[in-house]
């Protein structure tokens, strides 16, 4: 946890210094006459970001804060597991939405995180995965006219387009 | 009294049978809608609007408002059941409506937050009656600085509410105005902090990929983390007993929804404020006048009604700048607005003279899409009771799912949902190090109605500070901002002085 | 077929390119028709001044049934358009997505030319009608004639407020018109979207507006504010008392244009079925209240005639892009 917090909090400064420069492509001072630039209100908010990272890292030398005293892991053996399955699950599933569409992409990552992370029975599965795209298919594309992406799948939902719409 | 003839009119028109049941249909459709995480309000009156084509405005004004009745009331489920905010105006009831539900009191929070809606609902409508046209006149008056001051004022009822760790705090509002930066500068009319030039970054990061992101992805896979795989909500029954003592509950918290219910109707009718500031005002206020305000954060009743009282409230008014000025004053109003354009009504100050029948058609149609939301709303709720006691090994991917169809939804862009993904992954590890993730989404809703205030004020004053104090309405609202703001520091000053150790939380 | 190509001509535009592109029109119009929903890209947010547009369009589609296939608005609202432009230039089905536009059609590209987008290369579908613009001041401010204007204006010095929308906007250009030509130094405050800039003026935030009689109906019909002038040729009917600039010997008429585009690469047989559809809205008795009710001009435009258009106001805006200092000639 100790070691979590200072590397945090290194790259939060980081991305403060990243945020401060971007943010100095407009003026980012006191125009006269006119108040602040474009550049002014994320530049001091990027600054004050860093400052309060600043002010974090000390107290990460003074251990003041409770992240800075304790010495378990960040993530324990279970933790690491669970964000590799569950974030790569997740990531896998938006990865896929470009290929097979959100619908289908949604299913594969129901059966997936039931089945093999939940330990379900393949009926309970099933029976959650598979009604899954069809409900969403009608509630977002064919009641509210939301059109989810459907990937290389396309051609797939024009007769559906056809007999819905 | 005219008013009441007036009154009487509208209701006739209102419970013409066309008339009522588009007002079911609305609340119903809202209630979904706005249970929905991703959709919202505004959208729900953005896809309903063409369908309108085929009633008289009357009726579509009706079915559009009780839509948006409904969706007020359906965002509090979502806050609630799933701790994720279906919109801006619900993050403040996640902060307890969530405890309440992993205490197996969700059915309590679910009446309260109904219940209280309801009066927030009741308490603006009426105001509104009685006092629309000289009110219309107050959000006029509202110009940039006195606009400032309010966000300003928003922010200070709210600081020193959420986390322990003050450093940390400022990171996160900090870090929340700076993604609101993100995208294009109004004022000077250039592309600003468009990172690593994607193109994705040319429009500020939408509040709902962030909430949804922080509460759909961050906040279920800390509760993986920590829930080690079992279940952690406990199971709700339900008994007569148990309601009739949740509503004596609820009556005992009157003072903090009809607080909540008077400031966010107020706070509604300012141009550009809208609901969300308002719902945080009335959070801050309960606490700070309640009993027990070491109780907010854990699941207090009154963090629930204070918010859902007010944002309810709020909605009603913003309709009342929309109506009387051709003002929005928020954006669902926005797109009514735009209803009111293919209906071939002029909204402004002439409304109330030349489309009586409209105006007061809606104004009886909001009493009774209130009455109806509430109804519905109790109806629905063992359903949603039903839907939590599902294992959690389902229910979390459900929501999962649910997350990304919603972050793509609410922009329609698969940028966002990729944004949302890593937000949720970093605001995960980051709560990890008790980096509070609230006062960020806050602040993504309320920088940029801040930032463009500001300096619009500015500009006009050529730069002079003194045009937030020497105003009739911006002085009073921004001095008891900056008192309310520096109380926390003041209180550690003063406790210091007097030799003691400043309390923590 | 014949009325097509008769009102078309009635417009006034070349005859050769316009019948040519109608004979082709009128042939194709039945053979192609959309397999699945069609993109409505707006850029701007949702309510904002195309977004309700966009779905006014949207509602005459859907009441009239002329598109087989549903026309569904997508906010795209990055960047004063810029996302859009891009979004609709990599659009991966061009015959699937049109685009409502405004004059940011023109400026954006010129003001961002690392995006990469050729205004030219959109598919010229429809130009629906031209927003006009006129000055707008507070009754209490007791104005009553342009010159009356000009002495308070000049008065005030940079102390006289000008709200507009957004920097380097159709607002700004017109304010930047008004300061060179009359010798005023208005200081310009831009806002987001018209409806905010109205509200401005009828809260005395704000000394004058240069808003669309749209925006500003509302608070005119109340008698809040007082129009002085309009940048049309002439006179608007519903401001018969109002005088033109160009009565009042200043050359300047400006126009912003309400126009659907299709995304570049727009196959000929799916741009012809738009412009049939669109032909049609602009027929139907909605759009034409509409237009009346809302004060904008401008007869239908199709085809190579609104390709010309484009080309003529791109090269207007490239030079008052420039005089502004917004960009380099």
């Amino acid at each position: 946890m100790r070691r979590a917090e200072i590397i945090t909090a290194l790259l939060m400064a980081g991305l403060s210094i990243y945020l401060m420069v971007k943010s100095a492509e407009l003026p980012i001072g006191w125009i006269p006459g006119e108040g602040p630039g474009g550049g002014f209100w994320p530049f001091w908010l990027a600054a004050f970001m860093l400052g309060s990272i600043i002010w974090v890292i000390v107290n990460w030398f003074r251990r003041k804060s409770p992240p800075s005293q304790s010495e378990e892991p960040y993530l324990d053996a279970y933790g690491m597991k669970m964000f590799l399955l569950v974030g790569g699950g997740i990531t896998g599933m938006i990865a896929l939405v470009d290929i097979i569409g959100m619908h289908l992409a949604a299913a594969v990552f129901l059966i997936y995180y039931i089945r093999f992370l939940g330990g379900h029975s393949w009926k309970v599965t099933l029976g959650v995965a598979l009604p899954t795209p069809v409900v969403t298919f009608l509630f977002f594309d064919i009641a509210l006219r939301k059109f989810l992406p459907t990937g290389f799948m396309d051609p797939l939902y024009i007769p559906l387009y056809d007999f819905f719409l | 009294m005219e008013l009441i003839g007036l009154l009487s009119d509208g209701f006739l028109v209102a419970f013409e049978p066309l008339n009522l049941g588009l007002i079911v249909l609305g609340v119903v459709v809202g209630l979904f809608v706005g249970a929905m995480p991703g959709l919202g309000s505004v959208n729900g009156v953005a896809i309903l609007l063409p369908m309108t084509f085929l009633v008289p405005p009357a009726s579509a004004i009706m079915f559009l408002a009780a839509l948006y009745y409904g969706a007020m009331y359906g965002g509090a489920i979502s806050s609630i059941t799933l701790g994720i905010p279906g919109a801006s105006t619900a993050v403040a009831t996640t902060f307890d409506g969530r405890p309440l539900a992993m205490q197996g009191e969700a059915d309590k929070a679910l009446i309260a937050a109904a219940l209280a809606s309801f009066a927030g609902g009741t308490i603006s409508i009426v105001l509104f009656t009685l006092f629309a046209p000289p009110l219309a006149s107050v959000a006029l008056d509202f110009g940039d600085p006195e606009i400032f001051a309010l966000m300003i004022l928003a922010f200070a009822t709210f600081v020193g509410l959420s986390g322990d760790d003050i450093a940390k705090t400022v990171f996160s509002i900090c870090i929340g105005m700076v993604m609101s930066a993100i995208g294009f500068d109004i004022i000077s009319g250039e592309p600003r902090l468009v990172l690593f030039d994607l193109i994705g970054f040319q429009s500020k990061i939408n509040f709902l990929v962030l909430a949804i992101g922080i509460y759909g992805i961050g906040e279920m896979m800390w509760t993986i983390e920590v829930s080690r795989g079992e279940t952690m909500m406990s199971k709700v029954t339900v008994s007569v007993e148990r309601v009739m003592g949740n509503l004596k509950i609820i009556w005992g918290t009157w003072k903090a929804w009809f607080m909540g219910s008077v400031l966010g109707f107020f706070v509604g009718i300012l141009p550009a404020a809208g609901a969300t500031p308002g719902s945080l005002m009335a959070y801050g206020v309960a606490k700070m006048t309640s009993r027990e305000p070491q109780m907010f954060g854990k699941g207090a009743v009154e963090g629930v009604v204070a918010p859902e009282a007010a944002n309810n409230a709020a909605s009603t008014g913003s309709m009342l700048p929309m109506l009387t000025l051709g003002i929005p004053g928020s954006p669902t109003t926005a797109v009514l607005l735009g209803g009111m354009v293919i209906w071939g009504l002029q909204p402004g100050p002439r409304l109330f003279v030349t489309e009586t029948d409209f105006v007061w058609g809606l104004i009886a149609s909001l009493y009774a899409a209130n009455l109806f939301a509430v109804i519905i709303n109790i109806a629905f709720i063992p359903l949603f009771l039903w839907f939590l006691r599902t294992p959690f090994t389902i229910l979390a991917p459900l929501i999962f799912v649910l997350s990304m169809v919603g972050g793509f939804a609410s922009t329609e862009r698969m940028f966002d949902v990729w944004l949302m993904l890593i937000l949720g992954v970093g605001g995960y590890l980051m709560r990890k190090l008790d980096y509070p993730v609230a006062p960020a989404v806050l602040a993504i809703v309320l920088g940029p109605i801040a930032e463009p205030a500001l300096r619009q004020s500015l500009l006009i004053s050529s730069g002079d500070v003194m045009v937030f104090f020497n105003r009739p309405i911006s002085g009073p609202i921004m001095i008891i901002a900056l008192i309310l703001l520096f109380m926390p520091a003041f209180q550690v000053v003063w406790r210091r002085i007097r030799g003691k150790k400043p309390m923590a939380g | 077929m014949k009325t097509f190509v008769k009102k078309l001509l009635g417009v006034g535009i070349t005859v050769g390119l316009v019948s040519g592109f109608t004979a082709i029109a009128g042939k194709t119009a039945l053979a192609w028709e959309p397999v699945k929903p069609i993109q409505f890209v707006v850029m701007a947010g949702k309510g904002g001044g195309a977004d309700k547009l966009a779905r006014l369009i949207q509602s005459i589609i859907e009441k009239h049934k002329l598109s087989p296939k549903p026309v569904t608005p997508i906010n795209k609202p990055g960047g004063s358009g810029a996302e859009a432009l891009v979004y609709m230039k990599n659009h991966k089905d061009p015959d699937h997505a049109i685009m409502v536009t405004l004059n940011s059609f023109y400026t954006t590209p010129m003001r961002q030319p690392k995006l990469g987008v050729d205004p030219m290369t959109f598919a010229p579908i429809a130009r629906m009608a031209e927003d006009t613009f006129v000055l707008w001041v507070h009754k209490d401010a007791g104005i009553k004639t342009v010159d009356e204007y000009v002495k308070a204006a000049k008065a005030a010095g940079n102390q006289w407020i000008m709200a507009g929308t957004g920097k380097a906007s159709e607002d700004n250009l017109l304010a930047d018109f008004l300061n060179a030509a009359y010798g005023l130094n208005m200081k310009y405050v831009p806002y987001k979207g018209g409806g905010k800039v109205a509200k401005q003026l009828a809260g005395k935030h704000a000394n004058s507006t240069v808003n669309n009689p749209s925006e500003a109906l509302g608070f005119y019909e109340a008698g809040t504010v007082v129009p002085l002038a309009s940048f049309t040729d002439e006179r608007l009917p519903m401001f018969k008392d109002t005088p033109t600039f160009k009565e009042l010997g200043q050359d300047f008429v400006y126009y912003m244009q309400r126009s659907v585009v299709g995304a570049p690469g727009m196959s000929k047989d799916a741009l012809a079925f738009y412009q049939g559809v669109f032909k049609k809205v602009y027929e139907t008795t909605e759009w034409q209240t509409y237009i009346k009710k809302k004060s904008l001009q401008g007869e239908l435009l199709q085809g190579d005639a609104l390709a010309s258009y484009w080309k003529r106001e791109n090269e207007v805006h490239r030079k008052m892009l420039v005089k502004m200092g917004a960009i380099k000639g």
